[in-house]
């Protein structure tokens, strides 16, 4: 049990720091809209009235953990309980929307990351070339792109899960370049020297030698990849005007001032996030262990 | 007696910043069929360079090299040779029988032979019943072995050593030095071994080969006249405290010149 409250005593005191930080800055920044009201109505706030107000205003600056805590319960679990779970008021049926193109979007930018730094490795020439451009495809401003990319496959008649999913591929490729090529590469001279005194093949040395010894890597980078993937579907939904999806959540919400819709998509995207790396976590302690390559 | 490896007029340069290092110059050897051949010398006198000129992972810039009568890369591409680094360098994602197993995969051997095979050389090492077990399930003398084993699942009639012991204590160390000879004697195999120490040199040797560096060179090839037959006890002996003698005037001459 000692360890038990070893582990989980670090993370409730942040918890609870973040909650104290977090109601008192909702006191603080919806104060005033608070004052306001009361000056109006001709009418002094004590500080137990002020507090009260400022926790259950309906378009708060900062909205209340609590209040975020009734919306999203109020548009996930109670929207179960009346069986539309999918109905378009449902956060569920946002982030299933997201979420769809957030996994294929990782998936297409893991292939492509794989198969970019499986070229860097082989070829001298993709080796010189190709990791320049990589990284300056990162350095371009996702949210100047996104609009980009969405209209130019909207031209070419793509439209709907896959454009949304590019962004994503995007922005996830780039974490499995960058950790792939390291891990093929982190075999030593001697296990290379070793696969030649048998006279290995190329292929033999990549599937034999060269791909296991990458995977605590590739691991690694698909934790970021993951993250990332969330975040280019949710950019993906911003400028196209999209009807669904936490980023249309996000938008439809600063359009009407809803901050508290915007603050229950906002966690609900965190806990999505952590749930997607929470899961290739557990993958990748559960390969690593089989492989005996466990940290 | 047959000759397995010729060495003629053998240099090797390598090409560096600060000017060319002479790895080997002039290295003239024979190494007959069956023979225990040690490379001794202080680092940098290139016998590590030798042993991989042999095994074809260093191309020799003048002279020539013969293994089986052929080229080092025809010997290497027809798997003539087992390589034992100083690292035992098992994968740890395989288990001890999978990494024994990994060469014979690479040469199309079958499943059944590859069964076989394993257990033999298991066998040879003194691993039995460890095939399911992973690396860091063993210590790492097991390991080493367990790389000898690994080196001598494909049959190959040579087998090139560097350094295999390097790491290991002196205990282990000399276990695994009584075992090796056992091993020699039972599978016949003619091996290169590559040491720094001079009684692990002379204990195992049939021929101890001295060398020195600046440039890498052989200056003296002692015939061991100890018998075949060696209980760790030989150390004490006069025979071998002499041939230590020899290898040891051979190592302070190459160290005259610097």
């Amino acid at each position: 049990m000692k360890g038990f409250w070893f582990r989980i005593g670090p993370i409730i005191t942040v918890v609870i720091a973040i909650f104290v930080l977090w109601y008192a800055g909702a006191v603080a920044l919806n104060s005033a809209w608070a004052q306001d009201k009361a000056k109006r109505a001709d009418v002094t706030l004590s500080f137990s009235e002020l507090v009260t107000d400022t926790l259950s205003q309906e378009k708060p600056k900062l909205p209340a953990p609590h209040q975020v805590g009734q919306e999203i319960w109020k548009t996930t679990g109670q929207k179960v309980i009346e069986g539309r779970a999918f109905s378009k008021r449902s956060l569920i049926y946002h982030s299933w929307i997201t979420l769809s193109s957030t996994l294929l979007g990782f998936a297409m930018g893991t292939a492509l990351g794989i198969a970019l730094a499986v070229g860097i490795v082989y070829n001298r020439t993709m080796d010189k070339s190709v990791m320049p451009w990589v990284i300056a495809s990162q350095t371009i401003p996702i949210l100047a792109i996104a609009p980009m990319i969405i209209v130019v496959l909207n031209a070419i008649g793509i439209s709907g899960l896959l454009p949304k999913a590019v962004i994503s591929m995007y922005l996830s490729f780039f974490p499995v370049v960058v950790g792939m090529v390291k891990g093929l590469r982190s075999p030593g001279r001697m296990q290379l020297d070793q696969m030649k005194t048998w006279n290995a093949s190329g292929a033999q040395e990549f599937w034999k030698l060269r791909l296991p010894s990458s995977m605590p890597f590739l691991f690694t980078s698909l934790k970021v990849a993951m993250a990332a993937s969330l975040v280019g579907a949710i950019v993906g939904e911003l400028p196209t005007g999209a009807v669904a999806g936490l980023g249309a959540r996000l938008l439809a919400g600063s359009y009407y001032g809803q901050t508290i819709q915007i603050w229950s998509a906002l966690i609900t995207a965190a806990a999505l996030a952590a749930a997607l790396v929470g899961i290739i976590g557990m993958i990748q302690k559960l390969v690593l262990k089989r492989m005996g390559m466990a940290q | 007696m047959s000759t397995v490896i010729s060495a003629k007029n053998l240099s090797l340069t390598f090409e560096t910043n600060d000017g060319p290092v002479h790895a080997l110059k002039d290295v003239n050897l024979e190494i007959n069929r069956g023979d225990f051949v040690s490379f001794i010398g202080p680092s940098g006198c290139g016998k590590t360079t030798f042993l991989r000129v042999m095994a074809d992972l260093e191309t020799p810039t003048a002279g020539e090299i013969t293994v089986n009568g052929v080229s080092a890369a025809e010997a290497r591409k027809a798997r003539a040779y087992g390589y034992v680094f100083q690292h035992a360098g098992l994968y740890p994602w395989r288990t001890i029988g999978g990494n024994i197993r990994l060469p014979l995969e690479i040469m199309g051997v079958d499943k059944a032979t590859q069964d076989q095979r394993v257990n033999e050389v298991l066998e040879l090492v003194h691993l039995e019943g460890f095939d399911k077990k992973y690396p860091w399930q063993l210590s790492g003398g097991m390991q080493q072995r367990a790389s000898i084993a690994r080196a001598l699942a494909f049959q190959a009639d040579i087998l090139l050593m560097d350094e295999p012991f390097g790491a290991l204590d002196e205990i282990v160390r000399d276990h695994l030095n009584e075992q090796l000879l056992d091993l020699w004697a039972r599978t016949n195999k003619t091996i290169g071994f590559v040491t720094h120490s001079i009684p692990e040199a002379v204990y195992l040797s049939t021929k101890i080969v001295v060398m020195s560096p600046r440039p890498g060179r052989i200056t003296d090839v002692i015939e061991s006249t100890l018998p075949k037959e060696r209980p760790l006890d030989i150390r004490d002996s006069p025979e071998f405290i002499e041939i230590a003698h020899r290898v040891r005037d051979g190592l302070r001459a190459g160290h005259a010149d610097d």
